[in-house]
């Protein structure tokens, strides 16, 4: 098997709205590698989250190709998708009418293969390994909190182990701490699990403290993707604006304080 | 003999291979145990028995060697660990990140209380509670007419302030649209009913009759509850559907934020529109229904329409047309309360959402009939 996990050539997304036209991406290009950390960055609009939908499937390319593990992004839809790809939604996207633990159990009970017990065991332990107390298990989704939502998300997306996971605006909505501890596990699980994990994100903290790589998304295309210290020495206006402003600097003591080791 | 495709599916599947050392049993535990793996249901069905033809009493004192393991995630961990009872064994070989994975598991490995039976007690609380959920809805309902009431006369005061853009959308969307579909109804059914009165008025000679029959069924019952009917179907739920994923997007209390009365912008107009446009559509559904029934009586009976048009003042009471008419507002105005009572009802989750859907039309359609069933005891005497 080839260490490329996600491999996107020459890709170009054009909706339609009417008769107007709205190019999104460009002759896109973009390889991630097993192992990975790789963070999606770029403005409002830039076709970051399209991009992801793209790599899951759930909206097909104008043109250009999107391989995710070695088959096409198109197929990723059919049975048992979740060994695969695991998906944290910016919004969680619970089912609201199961509980917390029926939903993170769902992909697994789906295949209709293991026995109840086991299902429910292997619920419970990702349930705790996500942070969230045995206790939380009964509750409906509408009666948790932001931070807990997008737990029990991450638990659903990991309930298979997948090999890729991809984060939609992870910690966006969260309280400092919560999104802190959230970081933490992310790390943990990236580091324990040999996950490949892509990210979209605007949190500049989150950003340095969890990426191995950054990938700009500016002028229809990746300007450039490479490890967090040439992606801020690379001339843009759009990166000087993102990394350099005064939020940018805040977040780059961290980049002093924890130097990168991949 | 096992073929090398039988070795090598073996070999690519999770399994255990016990064997005997000097020094006790040992089980090389083999493959890859992960979740892909497991969940294919001839590779489980596989493991499962294997698991179970292990020597229970040698289990624990063999040696576990995870060591050449192809991969182990936590599902595979969870097999192993339950296997071994949720203890660890006394003899276990492992490398670091599997020794990690399966720490978690063993770490966070609990068995959660089943919820208890319930018992004579709880069953008959749940029904008290059922009690007071129906008397909870008859409250909310009424204080829904008296919002709707204040709200009304809120309305006559200050005319210009009032959600007439609102009124006017709701006027097309529940009025002109089901024009359609209620003349379609109502004409089909006065076909039908037509035919059948037919057989049985002629073995009395009493063709003339029909006209009477269908004009007095047809205006003064049928036409009204149809009407009723379809567009408790239709806008019942619809009004439902569209408060109740108000309330899951937050948009009603976005709302209330902004200082704006539900009753007063979303129950009042629907109130309003519906008592306008139901009398209109019963009308318009009693006409559809009376042509169906002339032409069936004209092809049948040979009723010419020129007769039926001249015997049907005689036959009907004009007080009937106000009957149906008065009742048709009620109607409306009820099917809109009891839309808009269960979409206000509404609990953020889709589950909620669907169940306060059927509720309203069936409620809507049930609360129709029965106050048809009133008026008709109560006018019992009027215009026939």
């Amino acid at each position: 098997m080839s260490d490329t996990i996600v491999d996107i050539r020459d890709l170009s997304t054009v909706f339609k709205n009417g008769k107007k036209e709205a190019v999104i991406h460009q002759d896109l290009n973009l390889r991630i590698e097993r192992g990975e950390f790789m963070s999606l960055v770029g403005g409002s609009g830039s076709g970051k989250t399209v991009l992801l939908r793209e790599m899951l499937g759930l909206e097909a390319p104008t043109r250009g190709e999107i391989t995710v593990l070695g088959k096409p992004a198109a197929e990723l839809g059919k049975r048992g998708a979740a060994r695969r790809v695991g998906m944290l939604f910016q919004h969680g996207a619970l089912f609201s009418a199961f509980t917390v633990l029926e939903n993170i159990a769902f992909p697994l009970r789906e295949l209709k293969t293991l026995p109840d017990s086991l299902i429910r065991e292997a619920a419970m332990v990702k349930l705790q390994m996500v942070g969230l107390a045995p206790e939380h298990a009964d509750k409906m989704p509408a009666d948790l909190s932001g931070g807990m939502v997008k737990r029990v998300s991450l638990a659903r997306a990991l309930i298979m182990d997948p090999p890729l996971l991809l984060l939609d605006e992870p910690t966006a909505g969260l309280d400092p701490e919560s999104s802190d501890s959230f970081c933490a596990l992310l790390r943990s699980l990236h580091r324990d699990m040999e996950l490949t994990v892509v990210m979209v994100t605007h949190d500049l903290d989150t950003l340095f403290e969890l990426s191995t790589r950054i990938s700009v998304l500016a002028d229809k295309q990746v300007i450039v993707s490479g490890p967090p210290r040439d992606v801020i020495a690379f001339p843009h206006p759009f990166i000087r604006h993102f990394f350099l402003g005064e939020r940018g600097q805040r977040a780059m003591e961290l980049l002093r304080e924890y130097p990168f080791t991949v | 003999m096992p073929s090398p495709e039988d070795d090598a599916a073996r070999e690519s599947a999770p399994h255990i291979d016990p064997q005997d050392t000097p020094d006790g049993a040992c089980y090389l535990v083999l493959g890859p145990w992960t979740a892909a793996e497991l969940t294919a249901q001839p590779a489980w069905q596989a493991l499962t028995l294997q698991l179970n033809a292990l020597d229970a009493g040698a289990a624990g004192t063999a040696l576990w060697d995870l060591r050449q393991i192809g991969q182990l995630d936590h599902l595979g961990a969870q097999v192993l660990w339950d296997h071994w009872g949720r203890q660890w064994p006394d003899k276990l070989e492992v490398l670091p990140p599997q020794r990690a994975v399966l720490d978690r598991v063993a770490q966070f490995s609990a068995d959660r209380p089943e919820a208890p039976v319930p018992g004579l007690r709880e069953n008959f609380l749940s029904l008290g509670e059922g009690v007071l959920k129906v008397v909870d809805h008859g409250a909310d309902l009424l204080a829904l007419v008296g919002r709707l009431l204040l709200n009304l006369i809120k309305l006559v005061k200050n005319p210009r302030e009032g959600p007439w853009r609102d009124l006017s959308g709701h006027l097309y969307h529940i009025g002109a649209t089901a024009l359609p579909i209620t003349a379609l109804v109502g004409f089909l059914i006065g076909v039908v009913l037509a035919y059948l009165i037919s057989q049985q008025l002629r073995q009395f000679g009493a063709d003339a009759f029909i006209v009477n029959i269908l004009g007095i069924s047809l205006i003064r019952e049928l036409g009204p509850v149809l009407a009723a009917i379809l567009i408790a179907g239709r806008s019942g739920s619809a009004i439902t559907a569209q408060i109740g994923v108000m309330r899951v997007t937050e948009e009603l209390d976005a709302m209330r934020v902004m200082g704006i009365a539900h009753s007063y912008r979303l129950v009042m107009p629907r109130a309003m529109a519906l008592a306008i446009v139901m009398p209109l559509i019963s009308v318009w559904t009693t006409i559809a229904a009376l042509l169906g029934g002339m032409l069936a009586a004209d092809l049948v009976m040979g009723v010419t329409p020129s007769f039926f048009i001249d015997a049907l003042p005689e036959a009907v009471d004009a007080a009937n047309l106000t009957l149906a008419t008065a009742k048709s507002v009620v109607f409306g105005v009820l099917i809109a309360l009891i839309g808009c009572h269960f979409g206000l009802r509404v609990k953020p989750n889709t589950e909620s959402l669907g169940q306060g859907t059927t509720a309203s039309v069936v409620t809507s359609i049930t609360v129709v009939i029965l106050v048809d069933a009133l008026f008709a005891v109560l006018f019992k005497s009027i215009g026939v």
